[in-house]
């Protein structure tokens, strides 16, 4: 069974001058149990999706279904069996860790007994018991983000929807929180989760759709999408500029390129780049073959294809940053 | 542990819990921002100084002679428009919780829709009961005194309540529909400067121009103050005694109250249920 299914969903925002497409005909399908990213730049239509999917906004056109209950016509069902965690930590700054998640529990109808004893819970489990008598204000980003994302966890939600749950924390933050989020995974909840990055829906995620423009334009697993856009490349910047072209001559060779489109020669950096199909073990034989050919390298690296990479491919532009809608 | 949801909660009872939560955030706030209450009072501290002791000398009161009538005279005036400035507290405390992603996370709970609003709004009214009490004593400080009892007094006060209880619905339906806290702050203040003026609540009506006068007798802020000047036994002047608002005031003052209230929670709840965060 599909936990969230979506058809055609359409939203506008009329302004006084522009009128914006935030959403245009966004299709999605989330089995049971799996992780679906939703990847793309800022104003791609992630967010509204998320507004959408959580009965936060009504859609202008289009159907949705969570756990086979229609956002817009049983919103008050599916709000009390998903759980929202934003970008931005939607936290009471002035409340305790422990008076935030109490206030919640009790708004998911819990008694405040209950409630006091979920927050002793998950406060346990997100590490945060010794912090739970501190107002959220003397709390870290990556603390707020364990307690916002706590917060959606109070009533066992089956599906979770995490809206750039990682996006401004620090790195180690940030491997917390995935690993807060697999363990979700673990327990059988479906996550949607939107991301600005391809490594963050790599981790995570089962399978990826990429959103521009308000609608879908690819899908798939990490794999196969890092596929279309060619792996994995190799970046090489080469000592004297007389060696560019002898260098990508040879490397093409050693590489077993077919397709002298899928690489780029930049005469004025002495910069080459060139697929590579094994990874790093492609990366030695490019240093063998330079190397034997008495060809000085300045500058050398595996570099693994970025969201902007996946973009310029699927759509021949690059990202645009917009303003988050 | 598991948890099971109650499939059906008495609606009722459910907005009454939800509100009461949130009520307890609310309350909570308070004593962790101790600079609230201190900006809240400063502004109609120095409003009683100012026209106690500057413009008050050159204000008579007709039929009040004495130095001390305007004083009597002024604080009920004080009163209305503090709990008027209620407005603010609201606005902005929703404004906030709308950047900040709060309005977000509770309209995506199963909660009632009225909840955060009448939360809020209990919350508010317990802060400016406090407001009023302090300037209740700085009244006592210029030489104001209430002369029907206590039990008028009483009544007095909870009128003033009352009328801050209406004006945070309309505080609230500005907080949800302004873009932020800044903005909600002036947009909720800008307009009572002149509800306030043209009022009875500084200035005797008679003294004001005569196409003025009606205009300022049935302001809503004007039955407010005349309501509690009546209950107080404090100076009344009206420029047309003979009519309602001065033959009524304390009736005035409740369909005032109960008419704002009327238009202003719908439309904020209304607000509500599609506000969400830019």
């Amino acid at each position: 069974m599909a936990a969230i299914e979506a058809t055609g969903l359409v939203k506008t925002f009329k302004g006084r001058k522009t009128t914006v497409k935030a959403l245009d005909g966004i299709d999605l399908d989330v089995p049971d149990g799996t992780v679906l990213g939703l990847l793309g730049p800022n104003g791609a239509g992630k967010t509204t999706t998320v507004r959408v999917l959580t009965t936060l906004m009504e859609p202008d056109a289009g159907t949705a279904r969570v756990l086979g209950h229609d956002v817009v016509k049983e919103a008050d069902t599916v709000r009390g069996l998903v759980g929202l965690s934003g970008q931005y930590a939607a936290v009471d700054e002035l409340l305790t860790g422990r008076e935030n998640l109490w206030m919640f529990g009790r708004l998911y109808r819990l008694s405040s007994q209950q409630a006091k004893q979920r927050a002793e819970e998950l406060l346990a489990t997100f590490d945060l018991t010794e912090a739970a008598d501190r107002i959220l204000k003397t709390y870290s980003g990556g603390m707020r983000r364990r307690l916002d994302l706590a917060g959606s966890l109070i009533a066992h939600p089956k599906v979770l929807f995490l809206d750039e749950p990682t996006t401004g924390l620090d790195p180690r933050s940030r491997l917390d929180l995935w690993q807060i989020i697999r363990d979700r995974v673990r327990e059988g909840v479906t996550i949607l989760l939107t991301t600005q990055y391809l490594e963050e829906a790599d981790e995570l995620a089962d399978s990826i759709a990429v959103v521009d423009h308000g609608s879908v334009i690819a899908r798939g697993t990490a794999d196969e999408l890092k596929a279309k856009v060619g792996g994995e490349r190799i970046e090489v910047v080469v000592h004297d500029p007389g060696d560019t072209v002898r260098a990508l001559e040879l490397l093409t060779g050693a590489l077993g390129i077919k397709d002298p489109e899928s690489t780029t020669l930049e005469e004025h950096t002495r910069r080459i780049t060139v697929p590579a199909p094994g990874g790093s073990s492609a990366l030695v034989d490019v240093i063998r073959t330079l190397d034997s050919a008495e060809i000085r390298i300045a500058d050398i690296g595996l570099r693994r294809p970025t969201l902007d990479d996946v973009f310029l491919t699927l759509t021949g532009h690059e990202a645009e940053q917009k303003e988050s809608l | 542990m598991s948890v099971d949801l109650p499939a059906r909660v008495n609606p009722i009872g459910r907005a009454l819990s939800d509100a009461g939560v949130l009520a307890w955030r609310s309350l909570k706030r308070i004593p962790r921002t101790p600079d609230m209450l201190i900006y809240a009072t400063i502004q109609p501290i120095m409003f009683v100084l100012l026209f106690a002791y500057v413009f008050g000398n050159a204000i008579p009161i007709p039929g009040f002679p004495g130095a001390r009538a305007y004083r009597e005279f002024l604080m009920s005036g004080i009163f209305a428009q503090t709990m008027a400035f209620a407005v603010a507290s609201a606005s902005v405390g929703l404004a906030d919780d709308m950047s900040k992603g709060l309005i977000d996370r509770f309209r995506s709970l199963p909660m009632a829709r009225s909840g955060v609003i009448a939360g809020r709004v209990v919350g508010d009214l317990v802060f400016n009961a406090f407001v009023m009490l302090i300037m209740v004593l700085c009244g006592f400080l210029v030489g104001w005194r209430w002369h029907n009892g206590f039990g008028q007094a009483l009544a007095a006060f909870a009128i003033l309540l009352l009328f801050a209880f209406a004006m945070l619905w309309v505080g609230a339906l500005i907080g949800l529909s302004v873009g932020g806290p800044e903005v909600a702050s002036s947009a909720g203040l800008i307009w009572l400067f002149p509800l306030t003026f043209l009022s009875n609540a500084f200035v005797p009506t008679p003294q004001l121009p005569s196409a003025l006068q009606p205009v300022a007798e049935w302001n809503p802020i004007s039955s407010i103050v005349a309501a509690c000047r009546h209950l107080f036994g404090n100076p009344s002047p009206f420029a047309s005694p003979d009519g309602f608002p001065a033959q009524h005031p304390v009736w005035l003052s409740l369909i005032w109250c109960v008419a704002i209230i009327a238009v202003f929670a719908p439309l904020a709840v209304r607000k509500y249920r599609s506000a969400t965060a830019h």
